[in-house]
């Protein structure tokens, strides 16, 4: 069913006078190939919309309320005006990562640190400058991962993102330090599309934290865009950090595709969010790749998470592992949808999937349900759901040892996340996650604990308005 | 007085377990207490120890001269009521050190005192340790994850051990263990024993009783204690069995 003038929603309405104001504009200073995907992808957007709960992909997920809210289409480059660390004053807990930062959809900082090339050859910076200045390298990428269905935030993402991280780490280059980006909106009522490129060459390695956070209680779409090329025998440590607060929506694709022995960790860890949509595709590509796709999220009140994971084993010989986990309180929704696809010749497929859940409360809810498709014969698949309460055996266990109930909760609760906190393979970060984890049981996690920094002042919420007629 | 039970009656569900429980405890004391199968020891030590499910229908149970039928289990722990669970369960993600520590530290909170430092507390984990034979560190091990049936019950009396109650129930600490493992038990029972603590012992077997000599033999049977004695009447149970117990008070 095509969308006509008629019925578009105000948002979708604004993000296309949006184009039409700024299309021009952009051409002047992008590659010629980014520029035809916007206007094939606003075509696209026009027909479909964004995506409604009548699409099997989105049926328990339903964002209408979010398109009806009088969101700003906002594509504006951020001005850098003020030192990051003026803004933020965090400490960071031993925990050794380049941080890189986004404000409002574009990349935050001076103009020496947007883009950089290290000793080594790994690029690492803004995508819009990387653009200009690699257009071979990012032209070679930018658009050609396969999603799993395409849908109205793929087709606006690709239409209007103006910016985000770019990383490339060549051939035979393990990237010591980690990457850390920081994605913050501090201003109201916001929707910004942000677009990121990582790319790993043959043998390279890279660890990559990626951390949504709220600084503020102003409600916001942020629709995230990201395409990661993993060559032969690379190897990429992903994570996602997610404490936003309950006003924010959040889209989150990832599109990964992996050659031959190359192996990715995901690890896509929930504190908070008010609607959040996670979706990962993995493309096997190359015999002998691995993966292992991890989730946890603690939610609660309304909050509302949809965890999406799409595995294609397109090749023989590869093996893909999904935990997901889920602690939902009080009248919180999760959904769990993980699909594993496994092509007519891709013999010798390893493909584990489960998915583990706790509802605290009668009224929270998960909607799990593990989907296979396989035309192959000799592979080991296997998927399992379970939904329960906490264990009242051990409940009672700890309990007669003296612990509280409300402690005994808690630990539990805790004992159940460990198990997706275990694969944080960086020590100092897992420490500091797990403890974050504590503190969200513990109902004492503030929205402003971004991203294992610390803030001086985590009570006061951080303004730092930005005056729009000054751009 | 420590313990005292009055006319205890419990119910699971619809159904009487308990049928009239009598039995006073003091302090210095070891009392046994052996009976058939599904006669309702375990259930016992639930009411006891306060878990949920388990429904004094009638009767009181005082500890230290209260009342505690009401109390939620950890109050009645942190008053000095421990008990050595028959089939310990296992905590996958719950590291022994960690639950140690927030067991002794509720306690102390309980008590009004400030948390144990860091140091005295893996002090006190070693010294121990050794009193039941634990030569693992337990430090990264879940609780009873992936431990054998013995390891299981030593832990229970390391927790024992740890916590230092004023009343300690063994519910078939004993059972499944060979004779080391039984020694090693009777051996930190015996270390905890003072003049200001007590145990209630539920066995099948006389031969832990061989070890932790107990001053009050009880026999149990179909909810109720039919019959009391002193030592010499576990070795009597050993030989006769509990037929004649069925024969005489059964239905
Ligand atoms: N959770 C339960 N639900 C229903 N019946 C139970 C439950 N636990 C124990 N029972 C019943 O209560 C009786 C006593 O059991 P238990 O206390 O375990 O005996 P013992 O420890 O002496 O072997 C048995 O008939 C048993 O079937
Ligand atoms: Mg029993």
């Amino acid at each position: 069913m095509n969308k006509t003038k008629q019925n578009y929603f105000p948002l979708e309405e604004a993000l296309i006078k949006e184009f039409g104001k700024k299309a021009a504009v952009w051409t002047e200073d992008e590659l010629p190939g980014i520029s035809q995907l916007r206007h094939q992808a606003l075509a696209a957007f026009k027909k479909t919309g964004f995506p409604h709960n009548k699409l099997e992909k989105w049926r328990s997920t339903d964002m209408e309320p979010v398109y009806q809210e009088p969101l700003t289409v906002h594509t504006e480059e951020t001005t850098y005006d003020k030192k990051i660390d003026e803004i933020f004053q965090c400490d960071v807990h031993g925990f050794q990562a380049r941080v890189l930062s986004m404000l409002n959809g574009s990349f935050y900082g001076p103009e020496e640190s947007a883009l950089t090339v290290s000793a080594d050859g790994v690029i690492a910076g803004s995508l819009r400058k990387a653009q200009q200045k690699y257009p071979e390298l990012v032209g070679q990428y930018y658009g050609k991962a396969k999603t799993a269905v395409p849908d109205g935030f793929k087709s606006a993402n690709t239409a209007m993102a103006r910016d985000g991280i770019f990383i490339y780490v060549p051939d035979n280059v393990e990237v010591k330090d980690s990457f850390q980006l920081i994605k913050i909106l501090n201003k109201k009522g916001l929707m910004v599309h942000t677009r990121n490129l990582m790319v790993l060459g043959k043998n390279a390695k890279l660890t990559f934290l990626h951390c949504d956070d709220s600084v503020n209680h102003h409600e916001g779409l942020i629709n995230t865009y990201t395409e990661v090329f993993l060559d032969e025998n690379s190897e990429l440590e992903l994570y996602k950090l997610q404490n936003l607060n309950d006003e924010t929506a959040l889209v989150n694709q990832t599109v990964v595709h992996q050659s031959a022995y190359s192996r990715l960790k995901v690890n896509v860890m929930t504190l908070n969010g008010g609607l959040i949509r996670n979706e990962i595709v993995d493309q096997m590509d190359g015999e002998g790749a691995w993966s292992d796709i991890n989730g946890l999220f603690l939610i609660d009140k309304e909050q509302h998470v949809d965890n999406q994971v799409y595995v294609y084993h397109n090749v023989p010989n590869c093996e893909s592992n999904q935990l997901f986990k889920g602690v939902l309180d009080e009248q919180s929704l999760g959904v769990f949808n993980g699909f594993v696809y496994v092509a007519p010749d891709a013999q010798k497929t390893n493909a584990f999937q489960q998915s583990s859940n706790i509802l605290m409360s009668r009224d929270a809810h998960i909607d799990t349900m593990p989907q296979l498709e396989i035309y192959a014969d000799d592979v080991k698949c296997s998927h399992g759901a379970t939904v329960g309460q906490l264990d009242k055996e051990a409940l009672f266990y700890l309990m007669q040892r003296g612990i509280p109930f409300n402690d005994a909760r808690m630990l539990l609760m805790y004992a159940f996340a460990d198990e997706v906190l275990g694969k944080i393979a960086i020590e100092p970060l897992r420490v500091n996650i797990e403890d974050m984890v504590k503190r969200r049981l513990r109902g004492e996690l503030s929205i402003c604990d971004r991203c294992v920094l610390h803030c001086s002042h985590p009570d006061k919420p951080i303004e730092f308005d930005i005056d729009l007629s000054k751009i | 007085m420590l313990l005292n039970i009055k006319d205890l009656h419990v119910s699971i569900g619809d159904k009487e377990i308990i049928k009239g429980f009598n039995l006073s405890v003091n302090k210095g004391e070891v009392h046994a207490i052996m009976g058939p199968n599904g006669t309702g020891k375990s259930t016992l030590a639930a009411a006891i120890t306060g878990r949920e499910g388990y429904e004094i229908t009638k009767g009181e149970i005082f500890f230290k001269d209260e009342l505690i039928n009401e109390w939620e289990p950890d109050k009645r722990a942190n008053e000095g009521v421990f008990l050595s669970f028959q089939y310990p369960i296992e905590i996958p993600g719950v590291s022994m050190t960690n639950f140690m520590r927030t067991a002794l530290n509720a306690k102390r909170e309980y008590m009004g005192q400030p948390p144990m430092s860091a140091g005295e507390f893996l002090k006190r984990m070693e010294e121990k340790k050794k009193l039941v034979d634990i030569q693992s560190k337990l430090t990264n091990r879940s609780v009873n994850e992936g431990f054998s049936g013995g390891e299981k019950k030593k832990n229970e009396i390391f927790q024992m051990a740890m916590l230092e109650p004023s009343l300690a129930i063994l519910d078939e600490t004993d059972s499944g263990l060979d004779i080391d493992a039984l020694k090693v038990v009777a051996k930190g029972v015996n270390q905890l024993k003072s003049e200001d603590n007590a145990f209630v012992i539920i066995t099948h077997y006389q031969r832990l009783l061989d070890y932790i000599v107990p001053d009050f033999v009880h026999v149990m049977y179909d909810g109720r204690i039919v019959k009391s004695g002193g030592k010499g009447l576990a070795i009597e149970l050993e030989n006769s069995g509990y037929e004649w117990i069925k024969e005489q008070f059964g239905a």
